[in-house]
């Protein structure tokens, strides 16, 4: 690190905010077109003249163009902070995913460990949100973020423990370099327990209780508007990005593939890339789960799962050495 | 409609437990009438969770085409007799009031006067006729019900499946007669008629021969309320008449 000039970093920050606005745009649209012709509907058609390709730029002029208000008895400062404090955690998750060996926007020894904490302060974000606003929906939902959150970092932190126990490393290229094709039997269990806690990380369809609009309006962030909620959708979407990334160095060996010498950083996008589609196909298909099915989820099913694949790698990687 | 809602259900409710009853098991399950129920209970869905058959169904539409009416672009397909706007025929309307007074919220609007042609012949009456001045229609009111084109004897006013004729103002909804009659244009032909249908009354009326004179029935009585005609003179009396129609 200490090798870098300044613009190299300066570059590799604008790369990766670039990386930052531009992939989850691209997820965001996936969805208005992937859902709109699993429901028979065509989608944004207009916005960009081809297949509404610029909807979501229109979505932000709109939401640029909107009043930024704040609740009379709300907690001001923390209620402005909240939408930074959601986002910046996967800003700093996407600099530190690697695409291919060399294209990473910051080389971090114990990635995997780093990405692990902030995906987990994004969450505070939520609940900043949930309890500045002043707003009982909100602090429910911001209650059921909190609750998620207990429940689904245990076994996301076990599967990942798993990983890096497998390949030896902490660090994200290292566990992608260490990945064989047999690692998608070995680390099956893993995986689908990763995928699912990904999910519900992520608030997404059926774990997306803490903004059940049939319920609590729109949970933590129903008192936001303008660019503050465009920020808190943002943060969603950006989520989404570095989750699928984090899947596909975890689990499908990230840049393995053909040439991947050359297109590796390619192979990587691809691969979050129909991982991202898995999950707006999971939000098209599936109802929400109640509250206490979330719970019953994470620790009668993942956390035990999450364990006898700790040991399943703990015991393959003993046998093999 | 009632009996034929009912007659129907006890059938359907037999029959599958007849048909599955073989098969073992079901009849219980379909008679709790969860048709999805039934059907995972037996085969490979019993074994794949619904969250299963939710996924494939998602992923069976988006192969398929969409639904999605791209209006502005593609003109919809609407079905025969839409009822779009009232088109008015200003030379068949005789300014008789009858749409305006049938009209269930009165936004018909009818203006006339009374105008005085000269006799025709030498020493003849003058005769009076309507001039129609006015005739609007209050779309901002109208409800589309299509009384007015229904009552109207002299087949001045019809549907026209024109539908873009919003306005920004409410009060621009209000159409006088140039533009009531410029929708005329859009009026479509009269759908034709079904197969095997029944012939329209003018045209059967039309097509009718001639009556033949009615034969004097000197043995009957006549009834009480008919009015006894005179026997014309006509040579063609021989012509029997068929017994049904002496009855009517």
């Amino acid at each position: 690190m200490s090798g870098l000039t300044w613009l190299e970093v300066v570059l590799r920050a604008v790369a990766v905010l670039a990386a930052f606005l531009v992939l989850p745009l691209l997820v965001g649209q996936t969805e208005h077109k992937v859902m709109a012709h699993m429901q028979g509907r065509l989608g944004p058609m207009y916005a960009g003249g081809f297949h509404g390709w610029a909807q979501l730029l229109a979505d932000g002029i709109k939401f640029v163009q909107k009043e930024d208000v704040v609740p009379a008895r709300a907690d001001r400062s923390a209620f402005r902070l909240a939408p930074g404090v959601a986002l910046v955690p996967y800003l700093v998750a996407l600099a530190v995913i690697p695409l291919a060996p060399g294209v990473v926007g910051a080389k971090v020894d114990a990635s995997a460990l780093l990405v692990l904490a902030v995906i987990g302060v994004g969450i505070i974000g939520t609940l900043m949100a949930g309890w500045a606003s002043a707003n009982k929906y909100s602090l429910l939902g911001a209650m059921r973020a909190a609750a998620q959150l207990v429940s689904y970092e245990l076994p996301m932190v076990l599967v990942v423990a798993s990983v890096a126990l497998a390949a030896g490393t902490l660090s994200l290229v290292g566990i992608a370099q260490a990945w064989t094709p047999w690692w998608l039997l070995w680390q099956l269990p893993g995986a689908l327990v990763f995928f699912v806690a990904g999910l519900a990380e992520l608030q997404r369809v059926p774990f997306d209780m803490p903004v059940a609009d049939s319920e609590i309006v729109f949970g933590p962030y129903t008192e936001y508007t303008g660019l503050r909620f465009a920020f808190f959708l943002l943060a969603e979407y950006a989520g989404i990005v570095v989750m699928a990334l984090l899947f596909a160095v975890l689990f499908l060996g990230g840049w393995a593939g053909p040439w991947a010498a050359t297109v590796g950083w390619l192979w990587t996008l691809l691969k979050g890339l129909v991982l991202a589609v898995v999950v707006i196909w999971f939000r098209v298909s599936w109802p929400r789960l109640r509250e206490d099915q979330l719970q019953r989820l994470a620790w009668v099913w993942l956390v035990p799962i999450a364990l006898l694949q700790l040991a399943v790698t703990a015991v393959g990687v003993v046998m093999m050495r | 409609m009632t009996g034929n809602l009912d007659r129907p259900d006890p059938d359907d409710l037999e029959r599958p437990v007849v048909d599955l009853s073989p098969p073992g098991g079901a009849p219980s399950k379909v008679k709790g009438g969860e048709p999805d129920g039934g059907r995972g209970g037996s085969g490979l869905s019993g074994i794949l969770p619904g969250i299963v058959q939710g996924l494939a169904t998602t992923a069976r539409t988006m192969t398929r085409h969409t639904h999605t009416a791209e209006y502005p672009d593609v003109r919809p397909q609407l079905p025969p007799r839409s009822r779009g706007v009232i088109a008015l025929l200003d030379e068949n309307c005789t300014s008789c009031m009858l749409c305006a007074r049938e009209c269930p919220d009165w936004c018909i609007y009818i203006d006339s006067h009374k105008e005085e042609l000269p006799p025709t012949t030498e020493g003849g009456r003058a005769r009076q006729r309507n001039v129609l001045d006015r005739f609007a229609i209050d779309y901002s009111l109208c409800m589309y019900c299509g009384i007015c084109v229904e009552v109207c004897p002299f087949d001045a006013l019809f549907w026209s499946p024109e539908f873009e004729y919003a306005e920004l103002d409410i009060h621009d909804l209000l159409h006088e007669k140039p533009r009531l009659s410029q929708w005329m244009a859009t009026v479509p032909a009269p759908p034709a008629l079904d197969p095997g249908s029944a012939d329209p009354a003018e045209v059967t009326a039309a097509a009718k021969p001639a009556r033949p004179a009615r034969p004097v029935r000197g043995e009957r009585a006549p009834g009480p309320g008919r009015p006894s005609r005179p026997p014309r003179a006509d040579p063609q009396q021989t012509p029997p008449v068929p017994p049904a129609d002496g009855d009517v």
